[in-house]
This record gives structure tokens, sequence and C-alpha cells, in this order.
């Protein structure tokens, strides 16, 4: 008995020949690459190699830095996220992001969670508590602060704070999470309860998480994507990319080779 | 350098500039010590709440602290609207690099230089005779001046201009000590540019804008020069009742106290009350602000 080869996920997110540059400079160079619904991407590769630029191409966090342009094509369910019927703010909403750096404002953990309901335009007191709680629960940070909702955020541990942004970005029901090395600054028990939370988020959410930490990728991603200079190496299922890269680049980064 | 050389320049080093430091406040010491002896004996409620008497030797000078009062005020409340959204044009929407944005901090640093009485010369030719002379041409009857004349208005404006700079300058401070980490996560949760202003940045901004408004009403509350021509008076039998009123001011009845006193000796313990209530209230604006600035700033750093 043969085991059925699955049917290629549908893509959530897909860029072709993205290229982005800073000035004169790309950052990015030709990359297409589809990112599965439901799915994690890792993308993985050295310090300076175009991964976090990627991924703040995918949320338009990078028409922020001046100088910054982007060529070829981002898609969003099969329409391009640069369409005029879909503006930057209304693009964020749909694509959610977490930084390397948690960030909670300098609010109550109440107000964080409730921050993107609220600009959204969310009034209704009962609704904006709702959403909180799910949102705590679904980062798994609920039982831990369902007490002090009332208090800082800055109160909180430091792998408590990263939680608390997931939170925060999951409280306006994303699509997609964008996830910058979102454990590198915590301790490994904290790490833990992060890389679990992703098992979970991932059958709501396509998640995108950019790494340096190699067995984190391979913890938590379904397919990883290795970054060099700009360029896209080589994407393909985790275990094949861990265990069987097809590129001898790919071998050496992630053997340790080099990095 | 041997050991001895060694601890002999740390000894000496550290001697030259305790002393520095001990000099600065032993100044401010014996200026407060010696405006307290003199004034004391002198101050009494009669003395705040009464108006001068008998060509200024003898009565109080509450129209003076009144003036002052409310000329700041009024100064307050036109700089800071102007000198925050100035300083949230250049920092949050000018683009990198704008010769807009250059000009105008070119505008803003030689306008923090230009000595004070050209801002009252300043303030008489535009505000009196261009704009208060033009309001009088359209407005009042012919033959009667009534906005063209020295008045609290003219004077608070040509303080607004002076102390400008001071807010620009906290504002813009303030705003870029606010994390881009926070810019970019409100950004990130879908909020707008403006929303992420209101929300996220002016909250933790609020103690530095306040700071800005401290050093404005610090400055703009002694400053004598800018208002010698554009609205203070050397005395008024009654207090100032519109903005088109002259005033009078705690620094300017200093000054008149001081040089044109018919008899030295029976002004000078008036003199010297005066300049305490002047110290007084300067130091209790700086308080009052200072407090409302720690009470902000322990708000937002609490998170609420």
């Amino acid at each position: 008995m043969t085991t059925p080869v699955p049917a290629p996920a549908p893509a959530k997110m897909e860029t072709r020949s993205l290229e982005i540059r800073y000035g004169e400079k790309p950052a990015v160079k030709d990359v297409s690459l589809r990112l599965p619904d439901r799915q994690v991407t890792a993308l993985i590769g050295p310090s300076g190699c175009g991964k976090s630029t990627f991924l703040r191409a995918l949320n338009r966090m990078n028409d922020l830095i001046p100088g910054a342009s982007a060529d070829g094509e981002i898609l969003l369910d099969d329409k391009s996220i640069y369409a005029s019927h879909l503006d930057a703010v209304e693009l964020r909403r749909r694509v959610g992001m977490v930084f390397q750096k948690s960030n909670p404002f300098p609010k109550s953990i109440f107000e964080n969670v409730a921050y993107g309901l609220k600009v959204g335009g969310l009034k209704d007191r009962a609704a904006l508590a709702d959403r909180v709680e799910r949102s705590l629960r679904g980062a798994a940070l609920w039982d831990e602060v369902k007490d002090r909702l009332g208090e800082s955020a800055l109160g909180l541990s430091g792998g408590q704070q990263q939680r608390l942004c997931i939170a925060r970005a999951l409280a306006i029901e994303p699509e997609v999470v964008l996830m910058d090395e979102p454990a590198s600054a915590l301790d490994p028990i904290a790490t833990a309860k992060i890389e679990d939370l992703i098992h979970e988020l991932k059958a709501r959410y396509t998640i995108v998480i950019v790494t340096h930490n190699m067995q984190q990728a391979a913890r938590v991603s379904d397919q990883t994507a290795f970054f060099y200079m700009g360029e896209l190496v080589e994407v393909g299922p985790t275990e094949q990319i861990f265990t069987n890269p097809r590129q001898q680049r790919t071998e050496d980064y992630v053997t340790g080779k080099f990095g | 350098m041997s050991v001895a050389t060694r601890k002999a320049a740390g000894a000496g080093l550290f001697a030259v500039t305790g002393a520095a430091a001990l000099l600065v406040v032993a100044m401010l010491v014996v200026i407060l010590v010696d405006v307290a002896r003199g004034g004391a004996a002198r101050l009494s409620w009669e003395f705040l709440s009464a108006a001068p008497e008998e060509g200024m030797m003898a009565g109080g000078i509450f129209p003076a602290i009144y003036g002052t009062a409310v000329m700041t005020l009024m100064m307050t409340v036109a700089v800071m609207p102007v000198g925050v959204l100035t300083a949230v044009y250049l920092h949050e929407y000018a683009p990198a690099r704008s010769r807009v944005a250059g000009a105008v901090r070119v505008a803003i640093n030689n306008l923090a230089g230009v000595p004070s009485i050209v801002f009252g010369l300043f303030g008489l030719g535009f505000f009196i005779q261009f704009v208060g002379g033009g309001l009088d041409r359209v407005l009042s009857e012919p033959g009667t001046v009534t906005y063209g004349k020295p008045a609290l208005l003219w004077a608070a404006l040509t303080l607004a201009i002076l102390t400008l700079p001071v807010v620009i300058v906290a504002t813009e401070e303030a705003l870029r000590a606010v994390p881009r980490e926070h810019r970019d996560a409100s950004l990130a949760l879908g909020a707008t540019k403006s929303q992420t202003l209101v929300r996220v940045v002016f909250p933790q901004a609020l103690p530095g804008i306040l700071t800005g408004a401290i050093l404005a009403v610090a400055r703009g509350a002694g400053e004598v020069a800018p208002i010698l021509f554009t609205g203070v008076a050397y005395f008024l039998p009654e207090l100032p009742n519109s903005a088109w009123s002259q005033f009078m001011h705690l620094g300017y009845h200093v000054y008149v106290l001081a040089t044109q006193s018919p008899d030295v000796e029976a002004t000078r313990p008036l003199l010297y009350a005066t300049v305490f209530v002047l110290l007084a209230l300067t130091f209790a604006l700086n308080l009052l602000a200072i407090s409302i600035r720690t009470r902000t700033r322990r708000k937002a750093a609490a998170g609420h």
C-alpha cells in the first residue's frame, strides 16, 4: 500500500519575483515563495540575508522605512496587497505581526489586548472584554493574568510580555501571523511555551516565523525557506530541508558550517 | 606618573569640580537669603492684595501679580498649540531631508538666538502697528484707537513667539523619545498614523511636552524687554478688564521701583519684597508644573 501524496495546501499568501530595495541596495532579490494556508513557514538564514525584510514586506511594514521600495507581486488570497481595494491599514488587520523584542504599550494588560479592537472601532465594553479574554486564552496567558488585567503590562515577565504581544496580535483576528524571531530574547522555558503556542495557532492561522534557531525551525514549522544574501536558496518541507537539502549552501547552513 | 601624583591629580580635580558646583549653589543661596531678609519684613497680606499708593512708596503690588499671571496664562495658551503642532509636523510628518522642515529648523534656531528687546520692537511693529492698526482701520471709528496700542494680548503674543523655540524643541525631544517599537506595534495592529499619534505617542510624550510648557512659563513670566513696548504700564489705577487693556507686571515693577523712585530709601523694602514675590511666583509655577509632570510620568510608566 502506498501513502497517497497529499494535495498541496492552497497558498494563503504568495510572492512572485519579489525584489525589495533600500535605496539602491537590494535586500531581497527575485523571491517567489508560497505560504500555504494554516501551515507554519520558517524563514532561516544568516543575519542580513533578507528574511526579516521579506517578512516585513508581507504586511507592508517596510513602507515605513524611507527609501524602501518593492517590485514584483505579493498576493493575499490571490489578490495583490498593493491593490487599491486594500490599504496598508486594512492589510495589517488581516496580516498581523509579532516583533522580535516584546513591545507592550505602557498601558494595562487589558488595554494592550484591546488596542487593535479599539482602533478598529469596537466600543462595546462587553464585546471588548469577551474578545480580550478569548485572545489571552488563545495566547495561553489568561490563567496567569486574569486577576490583574488592570495592571501595567510592563510588570509581566519577558515571556509573558511576548505572549501578551501575541494575544494582542490575535485579538483583531488576523488570517496570517508574522513572527520576527519571537523567542530570541526569551529563556528556554518561555521559548517552549511560545513554540507550543505556535503549534496550537496553526490550526486557525497561517504563520510565518523568522528564526535563527535551527532546532526551533525544525520543531515548529511545516515548510522551511532558506535565505542567503537576499536570495531564496531553497524551500521545501521542513524535514527535507533539515535531512536532505538539495543545495550545498543549505546543507552547510543547517549543519552549522557557517552562519 | 607615580601613584602619588596620580592621587594628587585625582584629588585636585575633585576639589576644583566640587568647588565650581558649590559656587553655583552659594550664589543662589546668597541671592535668596538677601532677598528673603530684605523683603520678609515688608511682606504681608496687604502687600500682596493692595495696589501701590503714594507714588509707589506705600501699598502693595497686587495689580502687578495679577497682570503677570494673566499675561503668562495667555502666553501659554497661545504658544502651546502652535509649538506642539509644529513639533509634530517636524518629527512625524515632514519627510526625511525635507527642505521645508530644514527651513523651519533654521528659523527656530535663529529665533532662539534673537535678543529679547528685538522681540519687543517686533511686537510693537508687527502686532500693534500692523495687526492692531489694521484692525482699527477696519473696525474702529475713524480717529479712535482700540487695537493699535499696547495691550495684554499683544504682550502675550510677543512672549509666545519668544518662547516658541523652547516648546518646539522640548516637544520634538519628547516625540523622539517614544520608542519606534511602540509605533510599529500600533501600526502593525491596523492603527492609522493619526490613531498611533493620539493613542500611543502623545500619552508617552506628554511629560516631555509639559516640560516644554514649564520652561516656556519660567522664561516668559520673568521677561521684561519684550513687553516694554507691547503692553506693560508704569502704573494703572485699575486691573486690566480685557485683552485690550494695558497691565502691570512684576518684572517691570521691579525695574520701576529700582530706577524711578524719588526716595530710594523708602522704596528699598518694597523693592526687596517685590523681587521676593517674583521669585516665589516663578518657583511656585515651576513646582506646580513639575508636580504635574511627575504625576503624568508616573501614570505613563504605570501604564494606566
